[in-house]
């Protein structure tokens, strides 16, 4: 419960000042959202019903708290993208696919433990700006579709890379085959080189809570400097690109170049996003594993409020919150009242649900052109 | 002099333009057929066995791949919303399963319980894409995976819970729940084997490919309907369309019924061929293929045609076919080809939508001039 | 019976408290050319708009007084029962299909069917077209309005003047047509096809039917036209017969626009503005800005001036502004003080000291989701880094934005321009129309700019407003000296707080006129033409 009070000061916080309007309940409507609504009413009904059950109430919001985490920086990645003006990124996948290549080449090249990981978020950022900087000089050439070429040129980008995975000339013995075979392995265990490695840094425990201090801190910086550049004169641009071209053509911003500065910064994230995922799960996923990551995380900012022509840095933070406290609660309650596993059908539903009523909401200007 | 070269200029670039622009509207199946040749020479597999692997996936897919036609004349675009058909399709198949009902009316059994389920399906559809206009297609996607999940929802929690299930064999242990995979045996092969022939070497479905013919006489004749005049209409401009009086959204919903319904029968006669149905699998990759496939027979966004469809869906199950085996032979590993096969969906997919909206953006430009 | 086919009295019709139609009477009888004229504005669209019962008209509240179409009192509820009714409408935008043939395009929605098996079963749309019977009754359509065009050639192809007839061609195979109404028929089309077009307004006239022919073409009024009513600021001035002697385009041009205008005692300035100052020089400006394309103008502007641009809408005036501030693409020399201004270069006149307040406001001139602050603000800190401060440590730092100064700003401007709001912090969506425009004004303002450029400042803005916001321009061009452009369709504010008025046709500078100059010099100017000088 004190969870959701937390949750309503963010909110709160989140939005510009000065709201007047008449009636209550539209006016909590208006200001949280029909999303943000929804689910955080869920959220709180299944703390209630493990409560009720008697499920310790620490271990869900433990899991709640490192899955937030472990997901927050692939969430913060689509705020760029809908602020420059392609919208939620579909494309997601080349930027984790950029973090992936990150992360096996340090360990390729030997370096394990914080080295490695820093190396790893070093390769992929720099690989996924570069990526981002094509990808988004593609959706120049495709304004209007963005959402549907991105969600095929990252299925695209993922299928094509497991080929590369299983050609490229690894030689490290952690990541092929164990049987000699070519190329590189589906999972690769964090074990013994960066697993857990923020997780476990300066993370200390309250009662039975889990604070996964550097998992947070690293999510807490990223967000804080997206916030900084958000102030300065180019993100103010590519903000503005994002919000009204014409507008911001006449006051002589170049649309085009902000639209590749965001697909670029979102491609970067992503990179980063999957390196602070992996770590935290403790395996590097390859091969199709990608393939549907861009989902939840559109998902996840929506949730938090956000349109598909504006979000904010709090928009992902609260979404993020929201829709993995959603999972990870709906796992163990779930388990005790049906007697199955019924969170993947969950995040079908709510994920998918959630693209769909911003898809479907009334959004004139472009169905014109359609 | 200097008007006799301007003329030859002139004449020249007009044949020059002609040909690359004959060749640019076609370079998808062009670049397919060279693909394909390359592959095929590549796989070493004889052209008797190739040819049988063909017929047979035509005979499968087809019905599948026509079903996104009408869609897409009507402006909606490709439907990626085809799996839901499928979900209805296998809705009709499991009833079938439990209740073993053998042999053609089996298979008439399953399009008659999948018929009001897709009907309902594709008006909820066609609903959802009136309110996501402009998006229909990344709406369809997104509601396809949506519907997976109630889909799921009702097929392993809602068995046995809420809806009874008699026959228990195809039951999870637990009692609620279906098994992932339903043999399809009483109705296995019943289509094909209505009307198996013998050419040379090769075993030919004609019941099952007469079926796809009828489907495309259908689609003809409907064109020349008052309704398929309706669809063209509105699939060109809307708002013409509206202000002439066509009622657009009531038409648009039909059109996305039409579909829906195809892709149940079409899943249906796919999985009478395979002969087991996985329940949650079978229609994962259903619109992905099939709109590959349409693609690749050189139809776009807003253009597609029975003949595209049926040229595409020869040439992408070829190199479905070839593949792993080229990969084997090229590269050593048959793994490198089948992901190759996924690769060239997606990116068939990709880059036509890109095409698309190029193509549309310099219209939309030369149009203000 | 009245002889006529369409009767509508007394029409009076309000928007939101604002009468844009008062008492109106209009009168066509079967087989008359009846022309309407009229500025921008002056009702005739909303004439039309409730004859064939728009959903815009019924959304508003409806309206008062009566029609009788075919001699039976009527009102229409859609222009679907409209049409069905027999009233055609020629629109000024195509309405065909590009894939369509002529053929098809001709009777869409209309199609001949045959009935089928299935159609008994599955209903009408089952049934199948009739194509004989489309092919020869487009044929006859077509041979009525004189196109001789392949009636199954497709209409994408088409010279855009064609595309006119088949339209034309579509109201005519209406079985029962018996009153057409055609809307600036002839603006898109070449001198030839105008002329054909009129000819085959006579011939359609000629079998019965009545015709209403809205055109800013004065000339076109007068040739083809039997009658010609005249509508200005919602009422009709007048209705006349072409026959008569004193019917003449000067005559028309002097009532569309006649009308007093009471010119505020604005303050004199110390030294009026004059040709020997010129701040801002346009040589032969070209714009290629959709609906509003000019092609080639020369304006030299006074230092402290206010210049106003008028001409009818589609004319160009709008283009001017647009493309010395590289919004649209143009050529052509702009320079200020003898600083050439580099077009198509959006910022660069920013650089001049000129700011640009938008006809479009609503999309190009704010951001409606954002606060009035961010509204004011923005601009300046990309065009000119100003609400900033440097955050950092030690030697390295960053500039970012500032927002106390600009609330702070944006504050000092709500109090300057009485900005109605709740503070700087409020969605600029909630305010009114003149309050947005205010904001747009203090964005200008904070660029400081030399020269402001404005376009149809109080479009869209209830009347007391209006006053408010052209007040507010000429204290800032008395106070400050600042030199304004005022781009602007309604001429009566123009020659309000203007000092000269340029007025725009054809994308060409027609005349440049002094607000106190004739009526008669400014209808005439505004259809095209410029009055001998004596």
């Amino acid at each position: 419960m004190s969870l959701d009070g937390d949750k309503q000061k963010e909110v709160d916080s989140g939005e510009p000042a000065s709201r007047n309007g008449p009636g209550m309940m539209s006016r909590i409507l208006n200001t949280v959202g029909l999303p943000r609504l929804t689910v955080g009413g869920f959220v709180v009904v299944l703390f209630v019903l493990g409560r009720i059950m008697g499920l310790p109430l620490t271990n869900l919001l433990t899991n709640s708290i490192s899955r937030f985490g472990m997901n927050a920086v692939m969430v913060l990645a689509m705020v760029p993208g809908i602020q420059c003006g392609i919208g939620p990124n579909f494309g997601l996948p080349i930027g984790l696919l950029a973090g992936l290549i990150g992360m096996v080449s340090a360990l390729e090249l030997g370096f394990i433990g914080f080295e490695g990981l820093m190396l790893s978020m070093a390769i992929g950022a720099g690989l996924g700006a570069l990526l981002g900087i094509g990808y988004g000089l593609f959706l120049n050439k495709v304004k209007g579709q963005e959402m549907m070429v991105g969600t095929y040129a990252g299925f695209a980008a993922v299928s094509l890379m497991c080929i590369s995975w299983l050609m490229l000339p690894f030689k490290n013995p952690e990541l092929i085959w164990v049987l000699g075979g070519k190329g590189l392995r589906m999972t690769i265990s964090l074990k013994d080189t960066f697993g857990h490695a923020l997780d476990k840094f300066w993370n200390f425990q309250i009662g039975g809570f889990v604070v996964p201090t550097g998992l947070l801190g690293v999510v807490f910086i990223l967000a804080a400097a997206y916030k900084l550049f958000e102030m300065t004169k180019l993100g103010m641009a590519m903000d503005l690109a994002g919000q009204n071209e014409r507008f911001a053509r006449a006051a002589g911003v170049d649309c085009d170049r902000m639209r590749v500065v965001g697909t670029a910064i979102s491609t970067a994230l992503g990179a980063i996003g999957i390196i602070v995922y992996a770590q935290s799960y403790g395996f590097i996923q390859l091969y199709t594993a990608p393939l549907l990551m861009a989902f939840p995380a559109v998902a996840s900012v929506l949730i938090g409020g956000a349109t598909p022509s504006e979000a904010s840095v709090s928009n992902a933070m609260v979404g993020a919150l929201l829709f993995q406290s959603l999972l990870a609660t709906t796992v163990p309650v779930a388990q005790t009242v049906v007697g199955g596993d019924i969170s993947e059908i969950v995040r079908l539903i709510v994920s998918n649900g959630m693209v769909l009523y911003a898809l479907t909401r009334g959004h004139g200007g472009e169905a014109a052109n359609g | 002099m200097d008007k006799h070269g301007v003329f030859r200029v002139f004449s020249k670039r007009i044949t020059k333009e002609n040909f690359k622009s004959i060749l640019v509207q076609n370079i998808v199946p062009i670049m397919f057929v060279i693909l394909c040749l390359v592959a095929v020479r590549w796989s070493g597999k004889p052209l008797a066995f190739l040819l049988q692997e063909v017929v047979f996936r035509m005979s499968r897919n087809s019905f599948l791949v026509l079903s996104l036609v009408i869609p897409v004349m009507a402006g909606l675009g490709l439907n990626f919303g085809l799996v839901i058909g499928a979900m209805a399709g296998q809705a009709g198949l499991i009833f079938v399963a439990a209740r073993q009902i053998p042999g053609v009316l089996g298979l008439l059994t399953a399009c008659l319980v999948a018929l009001p389920l897709a009907l309902g399906l594709g008006y909820m559809i066609g609903r959802i894409m009136n309110m996501a206009r402009g998006r229909e297609m990344i709406a369809g996607m997104i509601l396809g995976f949506f519907m997976n999940g109630v889909y799921q929802l009702v097929f392993l929690f809602g068995i046995g819970t809420v809806i009874p299930f008699s026959n228990k064999s195809m039951i999870l242990p637990s009692g609620i729940g279906l098994r992932n995979t339903v043999e399809l045996g009483t109705i296995r092969w019943v289509l094909d084997e209505l009307l198996m022939v013998r050419i040379g070497p090769v075993r030919v479905p004609l019941a099952t490919l007469a079926l796809s013919a009828v489907l495309e006489v259908l689609i003809t004749w409907l064109y020349r309907t008052k309704l398929g005049q309706d669809i063209r209409a509105i699939g060109q401009d809307m708002r013409v369309s509206q202000v002439a009086g066509i009622q657009v959204d009531r038409t648009r919903i039909v059109a996305m019924m039409i579909s829906t319904v195809l892709g149940a029968f079409g899943q249906i006669i796919f999985l009478q061929n395979i002969g087991t149905l996985n329940v949650y699998d079978s229609h994962g990759q259903i619109a992905t293929f099939a709109i590959a496939a349409i693609l690749v027979g050189g139809a776009t966004v807003s253009r597609a045609t029975v003949g595209q469809a049926l040229l595409g869906t020869f040439l992408f199950h070829l190199l479905f076919i070839v593949s792993p085996y080229a990969g084997q032979n090229l590269l050593g590993s048959a793994q490198v080809g089948e992901y190759f096969r996924v690769f060239v969906a997606y990116a068939i997919i990709a880059v036509s939508l890109a095409l698309h909206s190029m193509q549309r953006a310099r219209a939309q430009a030369a149009q203000k001039h | 019976m009245s002889g006529y086919v369409l009767e509508m009295h007394g029409i009076t019709k309000d928007y939101y408290g604002n009468r844009v139609l008062n008492d109106v009477t209009l009168k066509v009888k079967p087989g008359e050319i009846h022309g309407l004229v009229g500025e921008n504005g002056a009702g005739k669209s909303t004439l039309m708009n409730i004859l064939f019962g728009m959903p815009v008209i019924h959304n508003t509240g409806g309206f008062q007084g009566k029609i009788r179409f075919r001699g039976a009192e009527t009102v229409f509820d859609s222009p679907r029962q409209a049409l069905e009714s027999g009233i055609g409408m020629v629109h000024q935008e195509f309405m065909l299909i590009p894939g369509f043939t002529v053929a098809e395009n001709i009777k869409l929605n209309r199609e001949p069917l045959r009935d089928t098996l299935l159609a008994k079963l599955a209903g009408r749309r089952m049934k199948r077209l009739d194509w004989p019977k489309i092919v020869s009754d487009s044929k006859a359509a077509l041979n009525m309005v004189g196109l001789g065009i392949d009636e199954m050639l497709p209409v994408a192809g088409l010279p855009v003047g064609y595309m006119q007839f088949v339209e034309i061609a579509r109201e005519v195979d209406k079985q029962g047509v018996k009153l057409l109404v055609f809307d600036e028929p002839t603006a898109l089309l070449t001198e030839t096809e105008s002329e054909q077009l009129l000819s085959s307004v006579r011939t359609i006239a000629a079998s019965g039917v009545a015709v209403i022919f809205i055109s800013h073409r004065l000339d076109e009024v007068l040739s083809i036209c039997d009658s010609v009513t005249v509508m200005r600021d919602g009422e009709v001035v007048t209705t006349m017969s072409t026959s008569d002697q004193d019917t003449t385009i000067d005559r028309i041009a002097e009532l569309m626009v006649g009308r007093e205008v009471k010119r505020p005692d604005y303050p004199k300035r110390a030294k009026e503005p004059g040709d020997d100052d010129i701040v801002l020089t346009v040589e032969d400006l070209k714009v290629d800005m959709p609906g509003e394309e000019v092609h080639g103008v020369t304006l030299r502007v006074r230092r402290g001036e206010i210049l106003g641009i008028g001409g009818l809408a589609g004319q160009g005036k709008i283009g001017i502004s647009n493309g010395i501030m590289g919004v649209y693409p143009a050529q052509g020399r702009v320079a200020k003080d003898g600083i050439e201004i580099p077009l198509n270069d959006p910022g660069q006149a920013y650089k001049q000291k000129l700011a640009f307040l938008s006809e479009d406001r609503k999309n190009v001139g704010l951001i409606l989701d954002r606060s009035i602050e961010y509204n004011i603000s923005v601009v300046a800190t990309l065009v000119k880094s100003m609400f900033q401060k440097t955050l950092g440590v030690g030697p390295v730092g960053i500039r970012v934005r500032d927002k106390k100064s600009a609330r702070e700003f944006a504050a000092g401007m709500i109090s300057e321009l009485d900005i109605r709001c709740t503070g700087p912090g409020q969605l600029v969506r909630r305010l009114s129309g003149g309050n947005q425009q205010k904001v747009c004004i203090a964005r200008a303002l904070a660029l400081d700019p030399e020269i402001l450029l404005v376009s149809e400042p109080t479009r869209g803005i209830d009347v007391g407003a209006k006053q408010r916001i052209l007040d507010l321009l000429v204290s800032l061009n008395r106070e400050k000296g600042m030199t304004i452009i005022l781009t602007s369709s309604e001429l009566a504010e123009l020659r309000m707080v203007c000092d000269r008025i340029a007025v725009i046709y054809g994308g060409r500078l027609v005349d440049m006129l002094s607000p106190d100059d004739s009526n008669a010099r400014f209808g005439m100017a505004m259809s095209g033409r410029r009055a001998e000088v004596q």
